[in-house]
């Protein structure tokens, strides 16, 4: 690791202003990503801001009717948060199964996101949820929110506070585990809501994205049956020595079989 | 609590008191006064020659002291790293022995081989110097695959080594293994591939120097399983330190599994830097650097054919095999896939002939070695996989094929085509007891309830028998050992009649400190916390080969019997004077010396007293003190073995495995402390269902990259992996070791590879397939279902 500048401050102004036009600072939030980076050297920012000290950047509340989840609340806290296990479910059982315990006690949603790793599993809930994300600056869609792999329409500086979650009529999420490094190898979030089906798939594709044939069949029958004579295209997926693009693709469609059974047993 | 805790009690093991509170001391918590930090710059290339090497920035970075490459370890005249294990071709000669420099001269022939050591203040300074050294290279086309590797036209590691073959070896009568095939009723026959492993023991390797220019006295501080060894072969082939000036310390060591039973270049190049230095320097392994260059196992090719006549007995067994070494020779590498392998493919049956041919095979991969089990594993699939396959092709129930091909008890010893003499053994007692107890008469109706949820549910079995306790020096001498392989213990016992063992073999996991010190506690009648277990150090344990092929108990064991019995004959002598009775009338019991017949006696703690205050003891005829040692050359090996069944479910949708049942029923002979025995056998199980269903060491064929370099893509086996394993004993007496004892280490590697396959083939029956190669991955699982000629359908 090399050396760095420490910063922890208070509120999210002194955050943002610790950022702004420093390149070469970088936030940290659970650090469960970025940590093992910078031991490998890969990454080496000059100044670190700890977001962890900044007042009411986490836990969850109910906003309407919207679920809120602060950026910094950790994976442990929402998986045993009493509104998320009453008002989302889904939610709270995806987050009861990201990583390990340590992870899941200092890994936080914000921090999930915003590095938007193609195989994490929050940015499959938060697509396929249509949640919002709130910035210190604005709200963004979670359809424009992540961009590519390791990519999001964050600006330079810019943090999540929150994020918004609309409450579906149904939703499941099922994850097929790399064997090894147990991340997301297809996960798929499926939520039914007053607006239609939406469907969003992580681990499978370079970034996490919505699969369209999949919601419009399930739009039409919301049950596993429903997705019997469906197909993904393997060709826009990942190969790797786990899993080839194929065999995800195969995943992909029985993991979202898995989670329409769930949804509906659950609902 | 000060009592007598003897063999087969099970008392919570002493070494755990500092464990759990997490003050062992191992290497990477050592501290020396001016200590240096080292680190490796390791080649990013396959196969490359070395066009230069500028390290002129790195050497101006802030707190850097140096910056070695290979080229000045050739110029200090540093030898090579030395083979202890010769292996002799077919044809006659010896094998090829190419020089294997601690930081590469000339050219790397792997990724992850040492190409320059920066040493700096600290750890961050040599790591940021390091980027900056400019190495030119050349790069080679690179070759990671055995059967490629052969190839006339494969790229070439060495310009002396011809098609990167080190030597083409072989075993066994072929003459006689022709005549039987040309014979047989049926022949079976299998292509299989070992997979390669990564150990990954908890605590990465770690080394730290230290040269005293006031004695001339050098230190190194290492994790590894046998110090001596190490002392013996870089003081004397590497660094050229004579053996009095060099000391080495192997202290708390977190795991080995054979990964830190070699002599790595690390140790002899912070050994050596410390002496060019005269400051201590230290080298911690970071988690990835240990993927790619701790030494791998396993990674086999191999071809076999079993003969049988029209009963389904065994006539002959043909096997070939091309074993990996990686790019440079380890310490025991070729010794591994030869003469721990080919003597082994008898296994527990009476087999009348049998041929091996072992090719081994230089490669653009991280040197290969012995990893827990080491060639007895690999024999042992191939064994069984052949005897699943001849039963599945003969229709003949694949238990029965085994019963009725096995050796039976009353045939011991038994005298195998492959070298070996079993002193002991019941394998047919195992099966029967395992069969029993993995309830294989209910299973068709677990299976077919699985059927009815979608799953396959498949049995699979193992036998195997494993060769213990390394080793008869003078057979290991036969066969190429370049040292010997006995075992030593020191028995000190104090004034007060406290103990204190020195013994040299390591503990790093296996419980030693305890089970050593029940041995004594027995042998003595001394309460089980007066006795000391020291070990891994060279300047307080007298010599000793360390700890490696199950051999801590039987031939360490051994010795420290042996030792106990010589204290008991010194005591029973002071004794003898002391009660003014004839030492024939001396009788040694419950920790008390007395005259036979009488009330006349003294504890084991007065005559120790005694020993060391010999105002009333026989001056004249014996030395006073109370301290005894003992050498223990083995007369052969010892051979564990056993049953395993394995149950497992396949997901037909995903192609998951998940074990769901496994039973092993072991022969260990005599048990010292049963739940340590339950610990080594329920370990070595994991780590060979890891084998068989998740471990896979990757290389990338085009560019010799290792693809599984992390523990992101290295799949170990973890606790939710597995179900209660049910293990029983069913021991035989071991024919020739002081108390019976067989060795229990690497049994469950040895055993549940097969099984698991055995299990995974026995699900997939109803689509017609014959083998399935390890690892037993989804994706694996899931091409044989997808590409099954017949659609999916339960039975």
């Amino acid at each position: 690791m090399r050396s760095f500048n420490y910063h922890k401050p208070d509120t999210v102004d002194g955050v943002v202003s610790l950022l702004a036009g420093n390149e070469n600072a970088s936030v940290i939030a659970g650090g469960m990503t970025l940590l093992p980076t910078m031991k490998q050297r890969l990454a080496a920012p000059d100044d670190l801001v700890d977001i962890s000290g900044v007042a009411g950047l986490a836990g969850v509340s109910m906003d309407g009717d919207m679920l809120v989840i602060g950026a910094m609340t950790r994976h442990a806290d929402v998986a045993e948060s009493e509104i998320v296990r009453e008002k989302l479910p889904a939610l709270a059982k995806l987050a009861s199964r990201i990583g390990d315990q340590q992870v899941r006690h200092r890994g936080t949603i914000g921090g999930s996101i915003s590095n938007n790793d193609p195989a994490a599993d929050y940015p499959a809930a938060v697509l396929g949820l249509n949640a919002e994300i709130v910035t210190d600056k604005r709200t963004i869609p979670a359809d424009e929110f992540f961009v590519a792999m390791f990519e999001t329409a964050l600006e330079p500086g810019e943090i999540v506070t929150a994020i918004r979650f609309p409450l579906p009529e149904l939703a499941a999420y099922a994850k097929f585990p790399n064997p090894a490094s147990r991340y997301a190898m297809a996960g798929v979030f499926v939520a039914k809501t007053g607006d239609g089906v939406r469907v969003a798939v992580t681990g499978a594709g370079p970034g996490v994205f919505r699969a369209s044939d999949i919601e419009a069949a399930l739009a039409e029958s919301f049950d596993a049956g429903a997705l019997d004579r469906i197909s993904i295209d393997a060709s826009e997926l990942m190969s790797d020595i786990h899993a080839d693009n194929e065999y995800r693709a195969h995943l992909v469609m029985v993991m979202a079989r898995r989670a329409v059974g769930m949804a509906l047993d659950a609902g | 609590m000060s009592a007598v805790i003897g063999i087969g009690s099970s008392p919570k093991r002493k070494e755990d008191a500092r464990f759990v509170r997490g003050k062992g001391t191992y290497v990477a918590d050592i501290k020396r006064p001016h200590m240096l930090a080292g680190v490796f710059l390791r080649s990013e290339h396959a196969h490359a020659n070395l066009k230069s090497i500028d390290v002129s920035k790195a050497l101006a970075q802030p707190g850097v002291k140096a910056v070695y490459t290979g080229e000045d370890m050739k110029a200090d005249d540093v030898g090579g790293l030395p083979v202890g294990w010769g292996i002799t071709d077919k044809n006659g000669d010896p094998m090829k022995e190419p020089p294997h420099p601690p930081i590469a001269q000339g050219k790397v022939r792997y990724v992850g081989d040492a190409v320059a050591f920066v040493v700096a203040q600290t750890v961050e300074q040599a790591e940021a110097a390091a980027e900056l050294i400019e190495v030119e290279y050349e790069v080679l086309p690179a070759i990671v695959g055995l059967v490629d590797a052969l190839r006339p036209d494969a790229p070439q590691l060495y310009d002396e080594v011809e098609n990167n073959l080190c030597a083409d070896w072989d075993l066994g009568d072929a003459a006689a293994v022709d005549a039987a095939f040309a014979q047989a009723a049926h022949v079976a026959s299998i292509e299989l591939v070992n997979n390669r492993l990564i150990g990954n023991p908890l605590e990465p390797r770690a080394a730290i120097g230290e040269f005293e220019y006031a004695t001339g006295q050098y230190t190194l501080w290492t994790t590894s399983q046998f110090p001596h060894v190490v002392r013996l072969l870089m003081g004397e082939m590497v660094l050229h330190i004579p053996q009095h000036k060099l000391r080495v310390v192997a202290p708390d060591v977190g795991g080995g599994f054979g990964v830190k039973q070699f002599h790595y270049a690390e140790e002899a190049v912070v050994t050596w830097a410390a002496g060019k230095l005269g400051r201590p320097v230290k080298w911690v392994a970071q988690r990835s650097e240990g993927f790619v260059s701790d030494a791998h196992g396993r990674d086999h090719v191999t071809e076999a054919e079993l003969a049988l006549d029209e009963d389904g007995k065994f006539l002959a067994m043909r096997v070939k095999t091309l074993a990996n070494m990686g790019a440079y020779l380890s310490t025991f590498g070729p010794n591994i896939p030869t003469n721990l392998y080919a003597p082994l493919l008898s296994g527990v049956y009476t087999i009348p002939s049998i041929y091996c041919e072992v090719k081994c095979v230089f490669t653009n991969t991280v040197p290969v070695d012995a990893y827990r089990g080491a060639g007895r594993p690999e024999a042992t699939f191939v064994v069984e996989r052949l005897v699943d396959m001849a039963a599945r092709e003969m229709g003949i129930d694949k238990i029965d094929i085994r019963k009725r091909n096995m050796i039976p008890k009353e045939a011991y010893p038994y005298q195998t085509p492959v070298i070996v003499e079993y002193d002991s053994g019941d394998p047919l007692g195992c099966l029967e007891r395992a069969e029993e107890l993995a309830d294989v008469a209910g299973f068709e109706a677990r299976r077919a309830e699985a059927a009815s949820r979608g799953k396959y549910r498949g049995l699979g079995i193992s036998t195997y028998i494993e060769a213990c306790g390394l080793a008869p020096s003078r057979l290991a001498g036969q066969l190429g050992a370049r040292g010997g392989l006995y075992e030593s213990a020191t028995v000190r016992v104090h004034p007060s009649g406290v103990v204190t063992v020195l013994i040299g073999t390591h503990n790093h996991g296996q419980g030693h400190e305890t089970t050593f010190a029940q041995i004594v506690s027995d042998r003595l009648g001394v309460p089980f916390e007066d006795i000391d277990i020291v070990f891994g150090d060279t300047d307080k344990v007298q010599f000793g080969m360390g700890t490696y092929g199950s051999r801590s108990l039987v031939v360490g064991g051994a010795a420290l019997s042996h030792a106990s019995d010589k204290v008991i004959l010194k005591g029973r002598k002071i004794a003898a004077h002391q009660l003014e009775a004839s030492l024939e009338d001396i009788v040694f019991e419950n920790g008390e010396f007395s005259v036979a017949g009488t009330d006349r006696k003294k504890s084991f703690q007065e005559i120790a007293g005694a020993a060391y205050v010999p105002f009333d003891f026989p001056l004249e005829t014996l030395e006073p003190g109370l301290e005894e040692q003992a050498y223990y050359d083995p007369v052969n090996f010892t051979y564990p073995g056993g049953a395993h069944f394995a149950e497992v479910e396949i997901d037909p949708d995903t192609g998951i495995v998940t074990l769901e049942r496994y039973t092993a029923v072991d022969d260990v002979g005599t048990i010292i402390n049963p739940m340590i025995v339950e610990g080594q056998l329920q370990g070595g199980i994991v780590q060979g269902i890891g084998q068989a269903l998740f471990e896979h060491g990757v290389y990338d064929n085009a560019s010799g990259q290792l693809l599984a370099g992390s523990f992101m893509d290295y799949c170990m086996p973890r606790a939710d992996n597995f179900p209660q394993l049910k293990i029983e004993p069913h021991s035989t007496q071991c024919a020739h070791t002081p108390m019976g004892v067989k060795g229990c280490g690497e049994c469950g590697t040895i055993g549940s590879p097969a099984a698991i396959i055995s299990a995974v083939v026995d699900a997939l029956k109803p689509l017609g397939v014959a083998h399935v190669d390890m690892p037993a991955s989804p994706n694996h699982i899931w091409n044989i279902i997808r590409n099954a000629p017949a659609p999916i359908a339960a039975e």
